[in-house]
């Protein structure tokens, strides 16, 4: 096995022109995992990416119309980053998806570039690009593509990245609004997704976003929930009053967009079960 | 300072009495010797074992529960560079099988595979990779059948035998008392249990050297008991055991799983074929597969009571899944129903067991030994019991608690001390952990890092379980422990043959050498099979039977070493004590340093340490089986999102009878940990099974709990020495882990109002139920 170690994006293109077929290694948590369950053969090379220091980046791009304008996150950024500090602040949600990933030393290595890349429909970090609309953006030595994450993902573990492409990072919008992540396991912590969800508000839009996880082959938006909710409420009211009601037909509504199977770890019932009582709440924490 | 000394605290807290003991000896929290190097990864585990020119041995496992193995072709494995050796059953040169109880199982299969994971070749390569890839090239002809996996179907008899010695391993009646015998209340239930692993961190490992002239080995391994690994290799190999020199390798953990053989043939055959050392050992993954688990059981009880809620009359049907070879089925089971009745007095009893084998993964020994599965059902049938007599769970239990000389259902009496209701009262007495804050950090609440709940979703509950746990090998088992002691020039030296794996048997038996023979500095030479047996560390035994080993020949050595003083100095032998690390004339002035007196002699001393016979039951399950108990109490709270079905156990109160705590900080370790056991089969360890096919064998999805998972624990040690124990000490090693299981399932009961019936309790067993 080779081991390539660029230092630049450009290099890390050119490598992978040479050698489509090369693994591209982020914080090799996904990757060390299947090599060693035999679920994946041993690359013949791999191009490690903990050396390129743009991957490890995030940058604000403030907007023209007056509006929060967006942030691009590096690829390579570890979720150790984006529980704390000034990320977490613009994008709760994300921090708080971030700290639920695996332990401490899960976290210093593993990073959205290899959340996409798996693209479990349990990986944590995904349903948070789904509510906040994320737009994935991949390189080749050919050029530039931007995907929205919905086209990105096309099903369980499948995406459309092609040989010798590169998921340099993810922008997203910075809005006004409350926004949170809730993630059902069967254990406290250091445990994968039976269900989970992120709700973000867009307060300036009157709108709400809502992505379901590991209830699905993909992340699910929930579009009717969504639509129901700011129909039946003007979202960018302050403050935000909402009933029992509305709260329970909100996850009743999120429930019904559900497409659980069931596996080792769970039933379909429960998933769908779950993700209707997580997204209840998620909105009324979004109004308390 | 000439000022008389201050007059002694009016309250000496428990540390201040141990502090008070030379350092070391019993009653101390001595230190490990085998502690620092474990916690700074020092340690050498048996996975760490290398040897020039070794070679690595790797297993081709069946991937179907049930076939006829048409053919096994190797020709294409040999073709691949670096292969050494290749194994099947045909070159199995002694005994074909192997087992604990019954040699039921074939070193490789032959003719048949009955369980997903069976061995069926070895290989031994130049490197892992080498030997991934010639597995991979052997051909097996497989015809797959229909495997039997309802252990229903095993006691109906209405399927054709899956193995020669039939679906049944064992069945046992208990009928005691008068069998119509009833009262004014029954309450009844069917509880049942996952099969549960015991997930020793340090996975299955061993290093094989041949000796030169190939007619015999040395076996570094990790294991519970080298004696009886080697008496098994031995007759698989076809040699003497004189000519299988097993040697303790750094174990990383047991919890049961290493009493079966799993690597050990495999290995010292490779090494036999080839000349060469051979390494082997598992991955997580193949661990699941390597070894057998926890019975998973389900169990039908009918408690019949008097109006004031005394126990009258218990009926049980208890069915544990062996799954398909025996391992220590016939002994699990008999432990599940002889403690059908749990701690309490129970004058009538019909109760029936079966040990099913079916081709679903093998069960055996894991800590609690079928005493987990009776304890689940007969707490779960207390709190039905309170219900019904309109008591608390506390006093049902208190009402019927057993006293030392009540008999059990087998009409032995338990002679053991018998503080259960000093267990039940000081648990309960145990100080409550503080209400949930109304601003509880949601790392605290059910669901921790997920952030699933708010305060407002949680509620809160209470439950209780008391447990009774037999001590050390049943059933007429001959069950002795070996050990040496020598004292050279003021020097100990204890040989055994003790397997440490992680209990603390190493720290305890220095500190019985301190204790008895006034030394400071006691050597412990290499665990192996170079003195007699000290039988398993299994079953809570070694303190009391290694541990009462090393007492007899430290006691012999110093009965030597009192003679040679009294001879010295003219005294009677009789007036001599050991006063700290002093040679003392009882009633005169002579006070001579151990070491001093001890210069030049050469004190030697083996001893076999027995525990008192005991008896096969009769077929009406009738007879003096088990030779002690130990009893224990646990108080659970627990934090329930009912919604979703999450639990936070948020304490564990509990009070356990241990005879004397020896080494206090270790108890505490086996109390901590074993509720730790207990509580990963209340609400997450297990192995999911379907058509026998394990469905999650890695930690990804076969979950442990985690430090947020974990409860606060209180406790409180009884301490009345057992006349029978050598030291006064009960093992302490298993109660912990028994009635915590259904302690945790009654507090979420008591939260929910659910009839939970089953553990681990899944979050749709909470909010869908
Ligand atoms: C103990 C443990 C616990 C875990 N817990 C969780 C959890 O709670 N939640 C969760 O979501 N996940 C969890 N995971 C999975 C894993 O940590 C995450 O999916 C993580 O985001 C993977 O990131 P990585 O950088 O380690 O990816 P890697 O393993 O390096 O890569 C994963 C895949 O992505 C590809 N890839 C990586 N970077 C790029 C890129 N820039 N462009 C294109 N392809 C790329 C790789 O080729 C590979 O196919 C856990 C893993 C472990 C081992």
């Amino acid at each position: 096995m080779s081991v390539l170690t660029p230092s630049t994006i450009d290099e890390v293109l050119a490598h992978l022109a040479e050698r489509p077929e090369a693994l591209l290694l982020s914080g090799g948590t996904d990757v060390m995992v299947e090599i060693n369950m035999a679920h994946r053969k041993a690359p013949a090379e791999v191009v490690a990416l903990r050396r390129v220091e743009q991957l490890r980046l995030w940058r604000h791009n403030p907007s023209s119309e007056g509006t929060g304008g967006t942030v691009t996150i590096g690829s390579g950024l570890p979720y150790a980053e984006m529980e704390h500090g000034p990320l977490a602040e613009l994008f709760p949600a994300l921090a708080e998806a971030a700290r639920t990933v695996g332990s401490p030393q899960i976290r210093a290595a593993g990073t959205l570039g290899g959340n996409l890349g798996t693209c479990s429909p349990a990986g944590d970090g995904l349903p948070v690009l789904f509510a906040l609309d994320a737009i994935v953006h991949l390189r080749s030595i050919g050029g530039q593509r931007d995907v929205p994450v919905a086209d990105f993902m096309v099903g369980v573990k499948q995406n459309v990245l092609e040989p010798g492409e590169l998921v340099t990072g993810v922008t997203m919008p910075i809005r006004h609004g409350w926004q949170g992540y809730s993630k059902v396991g069967v254990r406290n912590a250091m445990v994968i997704a039976t269900a989970s969800a992120c709700l973000a508000m867009d307060r300036d839009r009157g709108a709400v976003t809502l992505a379901l996880g590991a209830v699905g082959t993909t992340i699910i938006r929930c579009r009717d929930a969504e639509g129901w909710l700011a129909g039946e409420l003007d979202l960018s009211a302050e403050p935000l009053d909402i009933s029992d009601a509305v709260a329970q037909e909100f996850g009743r509504r999120a429930a019904a967009d559900a497409r659980p199977i069931d596996d080792h770890r769970s039933t379909a019932a429960y998933r769908g079960h779950a993700v209707g009582v997580l997204s209840s709440r998620l909105l009324r924490r979004a109004a308390a | 300072m000439t000022e008389a000394s201050a007059p002694p605290a009016a309250t000496a807290t428990a540390t201040e009495t141990v502090t008070a003991l030379r350092p070391g000896v019993l009653g101390t929290n001595a230190a490990r010797p085998d502690g620092v190097p474990k916690v700074q990864g020092r340690f050498a585990f048996a996975n760490d074992l290398w040897a020039e020119n070794m070679l690595w041995g790797a297993t081709l496992r069946s991937p179907h529960p049930y076939a006829r193995i048409r053919s096994v072709d190797v020709t294409g494995a040999w073709k691949i560079a670096g292969v050494e050796a290749i194994v099947t059953a045909e070159d199995v040169p002694g005994q074909p099988t192997y087992g604990l109880i019954r040699q039921d199982q074939h070193v490789f299969a032959s003719g048949y595979v009955r369980f997903r994971g069976e061995p069926v070749a070895a290989v031994a390569a130049d490197h892992p990779e080498t030997c991934r890839r010639a597995l991979e090239a052997i051909v097996v002809d497989y015809e797959v059948l229909t495997p039997l996996t309802d252990p229903e179907e095993a006691i109906a008899g209405t399927r054709e035998p899956i193995h020669p010695d039939g679906n049944l391993i064992r069945h046992q009646r208990i009928l005691c008392g008068d069998p119509e015998a009833t009262g004014p209340i029954v309450v009844e239930g069917t509880y049942e249990m996952g099969m549960q692993d015991q997930a020793f961190l340090g996975p299955e490992a061993a290093l094989a050297v041949p000796d030169d002239d190939g007619a015999g080995l040395e076996l570094y391994i990790a294991t519970q008991w080298l004696h009886e690994d080697r008496k098994q290799v031995a007759a698989c190999l076809g040699l003497p055991e004189e000519r299988v020199r097993l040697v303790l390798g750094g174990v990383g953990g047991a919890f049961g799983a290493r009493e079966d053989i799993s690597l050990q043939v495999h290995c010292s055959l490779l090494a036999l074929r080839t000349g060469r050392p051979i390494k082997m050992q598992y991955g997580r993954e193949e661990s699941f597969y390597g070894h057998v688990h926890r019975h998973p059981a389900k169990i039908w009880m009918r408690h019949s009571a008097s109006a004031a809620g005394e126990i009258i009359k218990i009926e049980a049907r208890m069915v544990f899944d062996g799954g398909a070879y025996a391992s220590t089925s016939p002994a699990v089971l008999i432990n599940g129903v002889t403690h059908a009745q749990g701690p309490y007095r129970c004058a009538n009893a019909i109760v029936d067991g079966y040990a099913t084998r079916t081709n679903n993964p093998p069960c055996g020994a894991m800590r609690g030994f079928g005493v987990v599965q009776a304890c689940f059902a007969h707490e779960g049938q207390m709190d039905k019991l309170a219900a019904a007599a309109g008591l608390t769970p506390v006093e049902v239990r208190l009402r019927n608690a057993m006293r030392t000389g009540d008999p059990l259902i087998t009409g032995q009496p338990v002679d053991s001390v018998a503080p259960v209701e000093r267990c039940i009262r000081e648990t309960d007495a145990l100080p409550m952990p503080p209400d949930l804050a109304s601003d509880a950090d949601v790392l605290s609440l059910p669901g921790g890092t997920g952030r699933t709940a708010d305060r407002g979703h949680v509620v809160r509950g209470v439950g209780y379980g008391v447990a009774i746990k037999n001590l050390m090998y049943s059933e007429a088992f001959d069950d002795y422990s070996t050990a040496r002691c020598q004292l050279n020039d003021g020097v100990v030296t204890l040989k055994f043959a003790t397997a440490e794996v992680g209990q603390g048997f190493l720290m305890l038996a220095q500190q019985i050498a301190r204790t008895i023979l006034g030394v400071d500095d006691v050597m412990l030479d290499t665990i192996d099979t170079q003195i007699g047996s000290s039988g398993s560390t299994s079953a809570s035994r070694q303190t009391w039977m290694s541990g009462g080993a090393v007492d007899a020949a430290c006691r012999k050595v110093r009965e030597l070493l009192f003679e040679a003083v009294a001879d010295r100095y003219g005294l009677p032998a009789l007036q001599l004590a050991i006063e700290g690390t002093d040679v003392v004339d009882t009633i005169g002035t002579l006070r001579v340093p151990v070491g001093e007196a001890s210069m030049g002699l050469r004190l030697d001393e083996t001893v076999e340490y027995r525990h008192r016979p005991t008896e096969d039951l009769d077929e009406n399950g009738q007879g003096n089986c088990h030779v002690a108990f130990a009893f224990v109490a646990h108080r659970a709270v627990v934090d329930v999102d009912p919604e979703l079905g999450l639990v936070k156990v948020v304490q564990i109160a509990t009070a356990q009878d241990v005879g004397r705590a020896l080494n206090p900080l270790s108890v505490a370790g086996q109390i901590e940990g074993g509720i730790a056991q207990g509580l990963g089969l209340a609400v997450m360890e297990e192995i999911v099974v379907t058509d026998g096919m394990v469905r999650n064998a890695s930690f990804t999805d076969y979950l442990l709990p985690t430090t947020l998972d974990a409860p606060t624990v209180v406790f409180s040690l009884i301490e009345e020495p057992d006349p029978q124990a050598p030291l006064g000490a009960k093992g302490v090693g298993e109660p912990p882990c028994i009635s915590v299981t259904p302690a945790i399932a009654a507090a979420i009961r008591d939260a929910t109002g659910r009839d939970i019936r089953r553990v681990p309790v899944r979050p749709q067993d909470i909010c869908l139920a």
